[in-house]
């Protein structure tokens, strides 16, 4: 039981630095920009489209990370510039509308591209087997691995957002919007730079996600409302808040998948328990949403509504 | 962006005329299906009619409530599966299926929209998003129903006792009956004294409130009222498939019945109507020329947000005044 | 017996003491004014006995009730009206429509959802007696965002009105109006006076000696003096504090 546990819980941290890559860009565009994105789940698709495509083309899982990330930006870059830009100005109406627009286009795009069938990205030799933690307990590498590249991310961000110029002025912009202006930034280039940075995170998510995952046109869908999920509890505009609710929302959903079952058969039939705990548990982040917006509506970091 | 709030009695009613219109095409549909043999055109209009209730049912509260519901779609569901749930159970009447969809829709609604309305903005768009997908998420994991794949329905729901819902053409009828009666409804609402309040909350809250009136009330009224109706929409639905699964309330489903609203120019239910027509024509149309019709249709989308930002009623609108 | 009771009113925003144990009371009928330089607080004051903001400690009692923890809404709904130094009105309603859903919100329930509130007479005959009281009647099908700026102010005021307030709140009422308009916006609230107890905020000085019952100087968020106009006119603490301050700008 205890390293069915310790596994799950490695599940979720693997989970829950994936959703905070993703997590960390939407939350800075609606933060900054003040712009809903819908496209953003579909940034992590793309991700792993790419890293399929290269990896393909060199024969190299690295080499195919390290051409993702040039591509990655170009297509943060280009979106940003046709979609986005124009919807700076506008309602949350009009930003839902032309991103659900662009989300189809992807969507039905990378089926054209890439086919309908789902690609597969092999995992690089060094990274792949397991390795053993406590007595029998094994855990892949490749898995562990995710978990020490997003956490590098998150202290990466850490440093950028506390500690330098670009940082101090986004932590500005999401807390009062004004203010960024006011200082005399060139706020095109903040945003653009905003954006794009969200998107590389976003691709770069769904690239190292790729090789345990197959590659499919379906799977920026899920993650998306996720992230959603994880940048409401978390506060708009908050790395910090975007870091603590993937963490809580990726654990509370593997766990509450596997123990839910477990713990309702103390209270009623093993049958009627599984099949209550198979019902409830894709419930519980959104119970544990409600619960927190409740408490409190801004969510855990956000800015305090004025 | 929004449409007239309190529109000049003139054009009031040349919407109800236009409204009006659309009903008469409604209604000689069955004729046309049968001069030229064609049974799933009363198939299609039957679905038509289903979008046009939810799409009017949305914009009551997206149009004249400023509330973007992302979740919409969750009500069609739980229409749909009300119809499944009796009938497995042997309640097979029309009219207790619906009562049934609207009672769980009221509880639902009443939840999510109270928590929901502690926030506004993109909050509260993401908000609405989530819940819908937990109730997607629960018919997804709901085995007795088939889960994922959902279930057919072994026969249409019965009305008054009888089987005549198996026919299309009545099915088609009843489900007109219906829009016509909503129509009737919402406009009565938006015209008396909560729609009034309703859209004085949309134009300015913090006015409303400084004249006695907290706005959460009625908000939450007419999410309860929006979610209520779309939840009839999805009895129609099932009834029209023969068929229940998640796939009604996917948050695909959620745009595009935003789209919809969005189409045919928010805040004025006439449009809502105009604008599922026009969406689930334009997409048949679509699918017909290429089997990436998504994309077309995702084109078309970002172009008229961005060159059209009044929807069909909109853009009629402009045509009318170039002409005055 | 005083109607509308402000005691030890304290709020600070961070270090920033804004309202500093601010005390008064006004009567029935009394037109209290509340003067003081720009960042006195006066703003801040108005939004903490309106309700719209929390004061950190302190009471506002209206008629002897404690209406601290109520909601502005409830406040309203009790007979403490206010208006807005920015104009805050219904823009795509017709002028007269948004007087006439004040009248709604203190006439029965706003659940109703049939009857065509367009045709209710009670509450248009209301909101036109209203409309006239502030000059607007000939204006009251013109859609609200149609109005001149002069106009708006005096919708502001007819929106509260309609409220028909015990105590009104009236937040620089006459700002960014001149000349004429402004003396006659004086007169109508001249003839208003007496009906409602009222606290008034305003930069206009001739407006606020020609109509005051009393006035309290707030400087830096603190009472310095209240008095009658004379007493406040004569005052050596409200001279070198405030009107000196004017004087030399």
């Amino acid at each position: 039981m205890t390293n069915l546990f310790i596994l799950q819980l490695l599940n979720g941290a693997q989970l829950g630095v994936l959703l905070f890559l993703i997590a960390a860009g939407l939350t800075l565009v609606f933060g900054i920009m003040d712009v809903i994105n819908l496209a953003h789940g579909v940034l992590y698709m793309i991700g792993a489209y790419l890293i399929a495509t290269f990896a393909g083309l060199t024969g190299s899982f690295w080499l195919g990370l390290l051409l993702m990330f040039p591509a990655a930006l170009a297509v943060g870059l280009v979106i940003e510039r046709l979609v986005i830009r124009p919807l700076y100005a506008r309602s949350h109406l009009d930003q839902v509308l032309a991103t659900f627009g662009l989300v189809m286009i992807v969507n039905e795009g990378v089926k054209i591209i890439w086919g309908p069938s789902p690609l597969s990205v092999p995992m690089p030799d060094l990274l792949s087997g397991s390795i053993a933690l406590i007595g029998p307990l094994q855990y892949p590498v490749y898995r562990l691995a995710i978990i020490a590249a997003g956490l590098a991310v998150a202290a990466g961000l850490y440093v950028v957002i506390n500690h330098t110029r670009i940082g101090m002025l986004l932590r500005a912009g999401a807390t009062n919007r004004d203010m960024v202006s006011v200082l005399g930034v060139n706020i095109r280039r903040l945003y653009s730079l905003v954006f794009a940075l969200g998107a590389v995170l976003a691709c770069f998510a769904g690239a190292i996600v790729a090789p345990i995952l197959s590659v499919d046109t379906g799977m920026g869908e899920s993650v998306l409302i996720l992230t959603f999920v994880v940048v409401v509890i978390g506060g708009i505009g908050s790395i910090r808040g975007a870091f603590l609710g993937a963490l809580l929302v990726a654990i509370v959903d593997t766990l509450g998948k596997t123990f839910g079952p477990i713990l309702l058969r103390f209270v009623m039939e093993p049958a009627a328990a599984g099949q209550t705990g198979r019902m409830l548990a894709p419930m519980l982040i959104y119970i544990l949403m409600a619960a927190i917006l409740f408490a409190r509506p801004q969510g855990l970091f956000g800015p305090k509504p004025s | 962006m929004i449409g007239t709030a309190t529109p000049a009695p003139a054009r009031l009613s040349a919407r109800l005329w236009l409204a009006l219109l659309i009903f008469a095409c409604f209604a000689a549909l069955p004729v046309i299906a049968a001069v030229t043999d064609d049974p799933f055109l009363l198939l299609i209009g039957t679905r038509i009619l289903a979008y046009a209730i939810a799409a009017m049912a949305l914009d009551l509260i997206l149009g004249y409530g400023a509330m973007v519901s992302f979740g919409h779609a969750a009500y069609l569901g739980f229409g749909a599966y009300a119809v499944a749930i009796l009938n497995s159970v042997g309640v097979t009447d029309l009219v207790l299926h619906i009562a049934f969809a609207v009672t769980i829709s009221a509880v639902f609604a009443a939840i999510t929209g109270a928590i929901s309305l502690r926030t506004r903005g993109v909050y509260f768009i993401m908000i609405t998003l989530a819940f819908g997908q937990m109730a997607y998420f629960f018919f997804v994991s709901l085995s007795a129903f088939g889960g994922d794949d959902g279930t057919p329905l072994p026969a249409r729901s019965t009305l008054f006792g009888s089987q005549a819902l198996e026919d299309d053409r009545t099915l088609f009828y009843v489900a007109l009956g219906l829009l016509i009666a909503l129509f009737t409804l919402a406009t009565r609402i938006v015209g008396s004294r909560f729609g009034r309040v309703l859209i004085g909350t949309r134009e300015n809250p913090v006015r409303m409130e400084a004249i006695g009136l907290a706005p959460f009330r009625y908000q939450l009224t007419a999410f309860v009222i929006s979610g209520c109706m779309t939840s009839i929409a999805g009895v129609i639905l099932a009834n029209q498939a023969e068929f229940v699964s998640p796939a009604f309330m996917n948050w695909h489903r959620s745009g595009e019945l935003i789209v919809m609203v969005v189409l045919g120019g928010v805040g004025n239910l006439t449009g809502a109507i105009g604008g599922a027509v026009v969406a689930l024509l334009l997409e048949d149309w679509l699918a017909v020329l290429t089997e990436h019709w998504r994309l077309l249709f995702g084109v078309f989308l970002i172009v008229m947000v961005l060159y059209s930002p009044h929807g069909i009623t909109g853009a009629l609108d402009r045509i009318a005044r170039g002409r005055r | 017996m005083s109607l509308l009771s402000v005691r030890n009113l304290c709020k600070t925003y961070g270090a920033l003491e804004v309202t500093k144990d601010v005390s008064f009371d006004v009567a029935p009928g009394e037109l209290h004014a509340i003067i003081g330089p720009n960042g006195a607080g006066k703003t801040t004051l108005i939004g903490q006995l309106s309700g719209q903001i929390a004061p950190a400690s302190g009471a506002v009692l209206l008629d002897g009730r404690d209406v601290t923890g109520r909601s502005m809404a409830e406040r309203v709904r009790l007979g403490l009206a206010r208006s807005f130094q920015i104009t805050s009105i219904l823009p795509r309603f017709t002028v007269l429509e948004n007087v006439a859903v004040a009248v709604q919100a203190r006439s029965g329930s706003s659940f109703r959802f049939f009857a065509p509130v367009a045709a209710e007479a009670a509450l248009n005959d209301d909101a036109y007696e209203v409309l006239a009281k502030a000059g607007l009647n000939h204006r009251a099908d013109v859609r609200a965002s149609a109005l001149s700026h002069g106009e708006h102010r005096q919708l502001e005021l007819a929106i509260a009105l309609a409220t028909q307030p015990r105590v009104l709140l009236l937040d620089e009422p006459l700002a960014g109006i001149g000349g004429q308009e402004a003396g006659a916006f004086v007169q109508r609230l001249a003839a208003l006076k007496g009906r409602f107890a009222t606290v008034l905020i305003e930069h206009d000085m001739d407006a606020v000696f020609a109509l005051a019952d009393r006035i309290s100087v707030l400087v830096y968020g603190e009472i310095i003096a209240t008095g009658t106009p004379d007493e406040i006119r004569n005052d050596a603490k409200v001279r070198a504090a405030y009107l000196g301050d004017e004087e030399a700008a």
